[in-house]
This record gives structure tokens, C-alpha cells and sequence, in this order.
């Protein structure tokens, strides 16, 4: 009898997470609860100018207090050929600034002490002297004739211009839009926010003169990419750098990149031959470490009467800060920005984009999403919206109407992606159905009586997530795929390696779900083990939804690759041949009497104690995974809010969330996924920004100015589910991490901008906070741009 | 959080807590809640050499009514006391209706009143509600105890009349001559956020007349606003559409806020007055009700 796949964890169970096990007890084992022997602690001290030449750095003082072990600057860094590092973007970024400063929060001197405390004492006593340039904080002030030049350092660098760049068909957009009945126009500005995971980043780095060995515990998503760029960076042989990423307090694509934090501890290790542990603190985190978003987007929509979609046009405008590190993989300049009207059946499309420097924080990260889509869906369920109520059509109408239709896959995009599944239109009448769409009108004029503005927004997105076939993504030329490895014991029982790295996603407990469902082995006798790089196979991390599309991938192939060789192994016990052997769930048997048969916990004992003459002994192996295509999620969220325009406060009332990620592994997890990123969604709508001021300073920096939500004022969510499985990947299972991040924003400005229809307000950029709220319906005037910080009246 | 060096003392009893202040000369701190010094520790905006923790000391964790309707809030009760207090609930509207806007849940079962209001921040609740309900803070020192009106309390940001020998140990509100009202509105971005504005109000009334009206207001100016002028013009008449709209104008006025990153000035000066209406239409609606 097959197993019942629910009863072992496979797939489709709600199994509870194994990872919780270790956390809720506070046995959780961080980078910072590891302790070396003799280990050394190291402080960073960092800019408060933003833009400024340094004259001199003192740093006697520092060396003065006891129990300091080493000052490093810029200039001891450049001795070493380490003051400067690449990018993932192939740029170059200042690990320690020598120059001048070009954030505030650079980088500027660190101390290496025999303890935290005397470290941060050290750094206060060391003296900087700064002269200040010309301070530059958005795209416009950037580009304006006669802008201070903030990358002198770089030849032929001009201007503070990064790129210029388009895709898509410009003639050919151009056309549809002289022939169009109505041409819709938006623009909006997605502010800069920071991912923030509660943990933020830190590393100890262990350097053994003796062996020559390299060993660094570090807060990363993607501990093989790490051990490349420290090979590339520190000239050290890739054999003798070990990454260690032990349990991760969250990631959300902060702890992709390279931060220069890591490399001047690893060079305090070489230089001290003693443990260094740089553990950075909260405001660190949020003015110096990958932001997300900063764009500006402009875009038109060319219709018909009807309501056809002929043609649409895209320009941003983005903000780098003052290194351009975006950690993204793909070839395109501003990420997957034109997977915008992917789930729309659009003949053409045209996108242009430039790129600036500016006296910010750099390296843009895919704060919990594929690069760019975020802003992508945002631009595209804003443009709808805007386009929708030009033509004076119903906002669903206006989408079905235009989505890609369930019997017209694989689609190209008017890109060029090819969308391979879905069921849009299903999944936004289970949406409006669920939030009642039909009776909301009355529920509006009730409202109306009582002093309120109700809304009803609608978001409907699809999203390119697993990066990547190797054809189109690489980081620093390294090919996006990943592996998986299947040790079976001779008990049955098994760990599972991969190069995935997770950061609260819980591969834990859902690689070993598909093992269960491959192999029948119950997931309770599966042990998962990631991110050290010594042990785990070679992977491209966790960020970007890649890892169920690739990892998960790869872990259903190594299933398989065992189930053949066990299959081999079953024939010899039935004595039978091999093509008489069938399988069900957990057991192989004899096709012409199914009684006979043993279980894979059969096969793999023999695999130790009776293999087939001739047979490699064990029951392992590897697999490496490359996607033949990105996956596309369908999502629709809907909410209702209602507006108290005497303060311009809002309130959530209802979200809906329809989720279409094919196949669930563990629906429970999914659900977490949802609802924690429509979590973040709300935040970025109501509450979150990082501004700076007109000196640059960061308006940001701490959890009193950038708000996280709370439990306390995130509304709830009703989640619904629909499932189409994904056609290439073997077991149906599509990205899911960061569909509502990506696509929950625009739910929810949606319904505001409806709440406020009549006032002539057609836009507030986010955050929508009260204030903004409140003075665009009295001045009937949009919103636009980083909610501006003005110290005086 | 690594702040810089300092001497900790825990003291069991006040004399032993003063003569600590007292040798201390200036650079010694009182630790209540910790709910804001160590915050500023950790930032290193404040640098005491010494720490004296007040909360092994017993005797100071009380909210009580006295027989007069005084209440009396111990230097050692925590706004989570308050929020729960049934005391506050039955006898003091202005603050029950603040307690559970203070910070967030957490941060109210550490924080003090007391440490609120000897804070002085200029967004702090507390100092709100005692400066509208006339209060004053009972001060003690090597040289006995004195008290001081919490209107006079508050003498800068972040500062406070008490020498730095002496310790509130009290804070009081004085006994009311009529019916008590009040209320306290605060906006604010996301709970544990400081207010972008709060009004507190206090009234008190007898036979349908305003008969004393204190209001004051969080988060519009460099300290607490006593928005006395608005009050005044309560005084002395049953409240209307016109006084309260009047009140709320004059509040507006007294409002002295800057533009930031919580919302441009003028805006927060149109919350002002229109919380003002709003906690006043309520107390006219069920003063209304009862008569
Ligand atoms: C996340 C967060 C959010 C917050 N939000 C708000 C908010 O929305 N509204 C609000 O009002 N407050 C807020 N606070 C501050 C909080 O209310 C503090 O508890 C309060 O301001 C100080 O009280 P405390 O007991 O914690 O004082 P402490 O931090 O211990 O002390 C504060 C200051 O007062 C002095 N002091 C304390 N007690 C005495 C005493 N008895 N005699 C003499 N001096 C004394 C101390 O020496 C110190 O200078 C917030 C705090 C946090 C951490």
C-alpha cells in the first residue's frame, strides 16, 4: 500500500516548521552568539558628512585606550590594494573612504579592540576633518548643469550619469500610440526603503596563519557567491575560504551583497592572526547597507475606446546612491523592470532608463522581490488604475478585458518574456468576489452619511521569479543555477545539502517535504543542512523567489536520480527485472503481484549490505538544477479602506489575497509568505521611507523615523488560493516569497486614489501618511516625490 | 548596546538614593523605567558617570485617590498601572484616554509617569495631562520635600526644575470642585511612535457650566504647550458649537509647531484644533446626555 503522503510531511502538508523548534527556544545560533577563542571585537566608525573631502584622519587617540589592537583607515587599506572593491553591478565601491566621503555613513576608519565597548570608545577619540562639497540627493539635482562631480574617481566620469539604457520597440510604440483613442499618463516616484531584517549584518572572521585557511561566519544569503568575491577580492585560493552563514535573522535581500564591513574584518584577521567579530548596529544597518527602490517612473498607456491596451511606454529615472552596487544578476540596467504588463496581452512596449549617483547609501538590493519587479508591478497597477478612470470604465472590467487569456500561454511579452500558465481571470473573480465587490457602492454612500471616504483598490501581477536559465542570468559571470545533495543512510533516513541558503523561508522543512514526496521517506527522517560552504554543494543562494524554482528543483532531481538507482536495487530483492518493478509512494513491488514488494528503507540497507553484483555500493548523489525558464505567479490583491478626510487618516477594512504559486509545498508556509509580505506591502503604502534632508543627512536611521509595522496596526488578511502548476518545473511549484511585497502596494494606494475620486487627485506618492492624505484633498493637487523634509516652517 | 562607562548603584531606600545624588554633584542620573535614558545611553547622548536605579526603593509603585480625590502617582507606577488602573478608569478620563496611547505595549510595562514627565520631552504624553489637570510633581531632596506645578515643571527640552540632589517621588493631581471631563487625542504614524500631535484636555463643570478647563498640547512646539488661553475661554458658559470652535482656533494659535518628517506645521496645527473639537463635542454630547 502507498504511504499517505500527508501522514509523512510530503507535499500538501501543513507541516509545522522544524526550524521553530530551535528558534521559539531561543537556541537559535546567529552569527553573534558565536564565540572564538581569543576573538577580537571591531567598531566602525562612519561619516556624518555626506559629501566631503577628508584632510586628515587622527587617529593616535584611538591607539591611546587600552585594549586597542589596531586602527585601519582608508590609506593602510590601499597599502594592501583593499581600499577599493567590485560591484555586482561592475562598478567599484570604496571599502574604506580615502578621498573624500560620498554618503553619510561611509565607511571612514575601524578599531579592533579586545571588546565592543573600548572599540566604540576608540572610534569616538579618532579625529576626522572634513571639508565639505556640495551635497546632492536625488536624480534631478544630480543631472542638473554644473552638479558636483561625486565619482571623480573614476576616468572618463563626467557627470553623475550611471547609465542609459532601453529595451522593448521604440517605433513600434510610437505607432500605437498615433493611433491610439486615449493616451493615459502617471507618474510616481516608489520612495527608497530599506529591507531591514531584524538582524543585521555582521561576520567573524578567523584567519589560521598556520593552515592558511580562511574561515568567515557571515550574515549572507549566498555563501558560494561570497567565498567567489573573497577569492576574487582578498586573492586568496577558493579551497582555502570557508563560508559559514549559520542562522540567519532575516535577509530579504539586505544580505546579498558584499558590504565593506566584511572585507576590513577579514582583513583585521589577517593582520591581527586573532578572530575579529564586527557585529553592526542598527543605524549602520539602515544608512549604509542595500536599500530598495528609489525611482522614478513616468509612463503612458495607449487604449482603445473599447478598453484594448495598445501600446505602453516606460521611463525611470533611478537613484544608485553613490556607488552603483545593485545585487541583481540579470543583463538588463535597471533589473526585470520590464516584466511591467506581463500578465496583459499588450502588442508593444518601450522602456527607457537612466541611472544616476547621488550622496546616498548604495547598493540597491531586491528588497523581497525579483530586481525591479516591485516597482514594475506598482507602475503597471497604478498606470491601470489611472487608465481605467480616464476611459470611465470599471477598473475589473478594464483588466479582464486585457489580461493574457488561460488558453493563450506560452505568451511573449510586448518585452520578451515568455509567461508559460495562469488563470488571471479566475483568480480576480475569486478576489472580487471575496471582497464583495458587487455591494461595495452602497457600503461607499453609507460611509459618505458618516463623514468617510471609502475606497476599493484592486493589484493583479505577475512576476518573473527564480532566477535564473544560465542563458540570461549570472552574477560576475557565474551561472544561476543550483544543486542539490541526497545522502541516504542505511536506515533509511537522509540529509539533504544544498547551496540555498535560508533566511525564515523555512527550507528546513520543505525541501525535505519534496524528498517525502520523491522517496517516501517520511520528512521527520530527513535532515537538511545549509550554508557552509565547505560541506553544502555549490548554489547560487536565496533571494529573488529562486529557491523552490531552483533549489527545490534540483532537490526533486537528486529524489529521482536515487529512486532509479533504488529501483535497480528493488529488482535484485524481487528478483525480478527492473521493468517489472513499479512504484508507489515509499515502496517498489512486482507489477503482476503488488504484494510482493520492499520498501526504498529495503533498498537502502541493501544499498549498504546486498547490492547487485557489479553495483556501486551507497544510495547518494547530486544534482545541479538550470531552469528552463523564469516561473510566473499570478496574484490578485483587493482592499477597502476607509479615509477620515478631516485628517487624511486611513484605515484598512478588508484585504483580499488570491495567490496563484502552482503546486504548494507546505501551504501553511505559503500563507506565511503571503501574509508577512503583504505585511510589508502595507508599510511601504502607509509608513516607510528613507528620506535625507538637503545636507544629505539620513532620515531613516532608526526605528523611531523608519517605521516597521507592528501586529498592532496591520490589518488582517483572508487569503484564497488558485492553482495552476508551472509546466517546466518538476513538481509544479512556482515562486511565492514575494508576490504580495511586490504586488500588495498598489492594492492599497488604489484604494485611497479611489477613496479620493472627485477631489481631482490622481496621485499621492508613497507613503501615504496622514498629512500627505489630508493636504491633497484640500489642495485637490497630487502629491508627488520624497515626502519632503523641511526643518523650518 | 554598548554606551559609555558609568557606575551603577542600586540604593534601597530614598535618604540612600539622595545622599547618592547628592555625592554624585551633577553627574549622577536617576534610572527609572529606563525607557528613555537608555536609549540616550546607548546612542551615547548621554554620558552620567553614575546610574542611580530607583527601583529597588519601596514605597513608590502606587496610583492612589486620596479621600479629598487627590490621586497620588508613585514615582515607581508604570503606564501600564495606569492603562489598567481602575482607579484612573472611574476618576480621571484624561488619563485613561492617554495610558494606552503612550509608546507601545512593551515600552508601557517599564516606563514610568513620573520619569515621563521629569523627562521632558517635548512629545511626551504625560506632560500633557498633568499641565491641562494642573498637577504638580512632589520633589525630594536633602532638605526635605517642596512642590512643584507642573506647568512650572517643564523649564526647556529635556529639562526640568529639579535640582540635581532631589528626586520626584510624586506626582498629584489636585481634587476637582465639579464634574470631571477630559479626553486626550494623539496621532501618530504607527503605535510606539511619538505623537506628530496630541491635545489633552481637562474640564470640570457644575450645573451645565465649564468651571475650570486645562489644555495642552504634545508634539507642536520646543516643550509642552499650555494652551491656557484656549482654556479660559471655556470657562464661565455651558461649551457650544461657537466656544468650541473658538477654543480650537485659539489652540491652533498656541501651537508653536515645526515642519519634519511627521507632517508640515500647519497641518499639525489643524490637528490640534480639530481634536480639540472633536474631545469637546464628546464631552458636550454626554454632558448633554447625563443632564
Ligand atoms: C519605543 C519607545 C516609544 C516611546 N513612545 C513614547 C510615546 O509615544 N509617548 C511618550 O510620552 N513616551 C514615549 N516613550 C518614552 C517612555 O514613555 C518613557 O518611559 C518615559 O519617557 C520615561 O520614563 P522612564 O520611567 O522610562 O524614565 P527613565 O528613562 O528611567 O528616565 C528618563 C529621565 O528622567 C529622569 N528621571 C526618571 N525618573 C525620575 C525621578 N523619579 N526623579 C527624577 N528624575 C527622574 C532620569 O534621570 C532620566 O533623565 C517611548 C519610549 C520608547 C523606548
Amino acid at each position: 500500500m502507498a504511504l499517505d503522503e500527508i501522514k509523512i510531511g510530503g507535499m500538501g502538508a501543513s507541516r509545522r516548521r522544524v526550524e521553530d523548534n530551535r528558534f521559539i527556544r531561543g537556541k537559535g545560533n546567529y552569527v553573534d552568539d558565536i564565540v572564538l577563542p581569543a576573538m577580537l571585537h571591531m567598531e566602525i566608525l562612519r561619516s556624518p558628512m555626506a559629501h566631503a573631502r577628508i584632510k586628515s584622519i587622527d587617529v593616535s587617540k584611538a591607539w591611546e585606550i587600552p585594549g586597542v589592537r589596531l586602527v585601519l583607515t582608508g590609506e593602510m587599506l590601499a597599502a594592501r590594494n583593499l581600499a577599493w572593491m567590485p560591484t555586482l553591478s561592475y562598478d567599484t565601491q570604496a571599502v574604506m573612504a580615502m578621498d573624500k566621503v560620498r554618503f553619510q555613513g561611509q565607511e571612514v576608519a575601524a578599531v579592533i579592540a579586545d571588546d565592543p565597548y573600548i572599540a566604540k570608545d576608540a572610534c569616538e577619540a579618532i579625529r576626522v576633518e572634513y571639508e565639505a562639497l556640495p551635497v546632492i540627493v536625488n536624480p534631478m539635482q544630480a543631472m542638473a548643469p554644473g552638479a558636483a562631480l561625486i565619482r571623480d574617481d573614476k576616468e572618463n566620469q563626467t557627470d553623475n550619469k550611471v547609465f542609459d539604457w532601453e529595451v522593448g520597440d521604440r517605433a513600434g510604440a510610437d505607432k500605437a500610440f498615433a493611433e491610439a483613442d486615449l493616451i493615459s499618463k502617471i507618474e510616481l516616484h516608489y520612495p527608497r526603503s530599506h529591507p531591514s531584517p531584524i538582524e543585521t549584518c555582521g561576520s567573524i572572521a578567523d584567519f589560521d596563519r598556520a593552515t592558511g585557511k580562511l574561515t568567515v561566519y557571515m550574515t549572507t544569503q549566498a555563501p558560494h557567491i561570497i567565498r567567489a568575491a573573497v577569492a576574487m577580492v582578498a586573492e586568496l585560493p577558493e579551497h582555502m575560504i570557508r563560508i559559514v552563514s549559520p542562522d540567519l535573522g532575516g535577509g530579504f535581500g539586505n544580505k546579498v551583497p558584499v558590504y565593506p564591513g566584511y572585507v576590513i574584518s577579514i582583513l583585521a584577521s589577517i593582520l591581527t592572526e586573532r578572530p575579529v567579530k564586527w557585529i553592526e548596529d542598527k543605524t549602520g544597518n539602515l544608512i549604509s547597507t542595500g536599500f530598495g527602490r528609489d525611482v522614478y517612473l513616468q509612463g503612458e498607456l495607449a487604449v482603445r475606446k473599447d478598453g484594448k491596451m495598445l501600446g505602453v511606454r516606460m521611463h525611470t529615472i533611478s537613484d544608485h546612491g553613490a556607488f552603483f552596487a545593485d545585487a541583481q544578476p540579470s543583463k538588463f540596467k535597471i533589473g526585470l523592470m520590464h516584466s511591467a504588463f506581463a500578465c496583459y496581452d499588450i502588442p508593444v512596449a518601450h522602456l527607457t532608463a537612466t541611472g544616476t549617483y547621488t550622496n546616498k547609501a548604495p547598493g540597491g538590493v531586491a528588497y523581497r522581490c525579483s530586481f525591479r519587479v516591485t516597482e514594475a508591478m506598482f507602475f503597471q497597477e497604478r498606470m491601470v488604475q489611472a487608465a481605467a478612470d480616464d476611459l470611465g470604465m470599471d477598473q475589473a472590467e478594464f483588466r479582464r478585458i486585457n489580461f493574457v487569456k488561460d488558453d493563450d500561454f506560452p505568451h511573449r511579452t510586448a518585452y520578451g518574456f515568455l509567461t508559460d500558465s495562469g488563470q488571471y481571470g479566475k483568480c480576480l473573480d475569486v478576489g472580487l468576489e471575496a471582497i464583495d465587490y458587487k455591494n461595495f457602492l452602497v457600503q461607499k454612500e453609507e460611509a459618505k452619511k458618516r463623514g468617510r471616504l471609502l475606497g476599493i483598490g484592486i493589484s493583479t501581477m505577475t512576476e518573473p521569479l527564480g532566477a535564473g536559465n544560465s542563458r540570461e542570468y549570472d552574477i560576475l559571470g557565474i551561472k544561476m543555477f543550483d544543486s542539490a545533495e541526497l545522502r541516504v543512510h542505511m536506515s533509511g533516513k537522509a540529509i539533504l545539502r544544498t547551496g540555498a541558503k535560508s533566511q525564515g523561508q523555512g527550507h528546513e522543512t520543505t525541501w525535505a517535504q519534496i524528498v517525502a514526496h520523491e522517496l517516501g521517506i517520511p520528512a521527520d527522517d530527513i535532515v537538511v543542512e545549509e550554508g557552509d560552504t565547505d560541506t553544502a554543494p555549490f548554489g547560487m543562494g536565496t533571494y529573488a523567489s529562486r529557491s523552490t524554482p531552483v533549489a527545490g528543483a534540483a532537490v526533486a532531481m537528486v529524489s529521482r536520480k536515487i529512486r532509479a538507482k533504488a529501483r535497480k536495487i528493488a529488482a535484485h530483492l524481487l528478483e525480478v527485472s527492473e521493468e517489472d518493478v513499479e512504484w508507489e509512494l515509499g515502496r517498489f513491488y512486482v507489477r503482476s503481484s503488488p504484494d510482493r514488494g520492499v520498501t526504498i528503507q529495503d533498498c537502502a540497507m541493501a544499498a549498504y549490505s546486498n547490492m547487485p553484483d557489479g553495483m556501486e555500493p551507497g544510495l547518494e548523489n547530486n544534482a545541479y538544477y538550470d531552469p528552463p525558464n523564469l516561473t510566473w505567479p499570478f496574484a490578485c490583491y483587493i482592499s477597502t479602506v476607509e479615509v477620515d478626510p478631516e485628517t487624511g487618516v486611513w484605515d484598512v477594512l478588508k484585504v483580499v489575497a488570491v495567490d496563484d504559486c502552482g503546486v504548494r509545498i507546505n501551504p501553511m508556509i505559503v500563507e506565511g509568505q503571503i501574509m508577512g509580505g503583504l505585511t510589508e506591502a502595507y508599510a511601504m503604502a502607509s509608513m516607510q521611507f528613507i528620506t535625507y534632508d538637503v545636507e544629505g543627512n539620513c532620515v531613516g536611521s532608526n526605528y523611531m523615523d523608519y517605521l516597521l509595522p507592528t501586529a498592532w496596526e496591520t490589518p488582517g488578511f483572508e487569503l484564497h488560493e488558485v492553482v495552476t502548476p508551472c509546466p517546466h518545473h518538476p513538481i509544479g511549484a512556482k515562486g511565492i516569497g514575494e508576490c504580495a511585497t511586490v504586488g500588495g502596494p498598489a492594492s492599497f494606494v488604489n484604494a485611497v486614489m479611489d477613496a479620493l475620486r472627485g477631489t481631482g487627485v490622481r496621485n499621492i506618492d508613497m507613503p501615504l501618511l496622514a498629512d500627505r492624505v489630508y493636504e491633497a484633498i484640500q489642495t485637490g493637487k497630487d502629491i508627488s516625490g520624497a515626502p519632503p523634509i523641511k526643518t523650518e516652517e | 548596546m554598548y554606551p559609555p562607562r558609568f557606575n551603577y548603584e542600586s540604593p534601597k531606600s530614598l535618604a540612600e538614593a539622595i545622599s547618592l545624588l547628592t555625592a554624585g554633584g551633577g553627574e549622577a542620573k536617576v534610572l527609572a523605567g529606563g525607557q528613555s535614558l537608555v536609549p540616550m545611553l546607548k546612542l551615547r547622548f548621554a554620558s552620567p558617570e553614575m546610574l542611580v536605579d530607583i527601583n529597588n526603593i519601596p514605597g513608590l509603585n502606587y496610583v492612589r485617590r486620596d479621600a479629598d480625590g487627590s490621586i497620588h502617582i508613585g514615582a515607581l507606577c508604570r503606564h501600564e498601572d495606569l492603562e489598567k488602573s481602575e482607579v484612573i478608569a472611574e476618576h480621571q478620563p484624561t488619563i485613561a484616554a492617554a495610558a494606552p496611547l503612550v509608546a507601545d505595549p512593551i515600552v508601557r510595562t517599564r516606563g514610568t509617569f513620573v520619569g515621563s514627565v521629569c523627562h521632558a520631552d517635548p512629545q511626551g504624553d504625560w506632560s500633557a495631562t498633568m499641565i491641562a489637570l494642573d498637577g504638580h510633581i512632589v520633589a525630594q531632596g536633602p532638605n526635605g520635600k517642596r512642590n512643584i506645578p507642573a506647568r512650572d515643571f517643564v523649564t526647556g527640552p529635556f529639562q526640568n526644575a529639579l535640582a540635581f540632589d532631589e528626586i520626584a517621588i510624586e506626582a498629584v493631581i489636585p481634587a476637582p470642585k465639579g464634574d470631571v471631563h477630559g479626553g486626550y487625542l494623539k496621532l501618530e504614524r504607527r503605535v510606539g511612535d511619538f505623537a506628530t500631535a496630541a491635545v489633552a484636555v481637562a474640564l470640570e463643570t457644575s450645573g451645565g457650566k465649564v468651571i475650570r478647563a486645562g489644555i495642552a498640547l504634545t508634539g507642536v512646539g520646543g516643550r509642552t504647550i499650555n494652551a491656557n488661553v484656549a482654556a479660559d475661554s471655556l470657562v464661565g458658559s455651558a461649551l457650544t458649537i461657537e466656544s468650541i470652535t473658538r477654543a480650537g482656533e485659539l489652540a491652533a494659535a498656541a501651537a508653536e509647531p515645526r515642519s519634519d518628517h511627521r507632517g508640515s506645521a500647519s497641518y499639525k496645527r489643524h490637528i490640534v484644533s480639530t481634536f480639540l473639537t472633536r474631545i469637546l463635542n464628546n464631552i458636550s454630547e454626554s454632558t448633554v446626555k447625563a443632564a
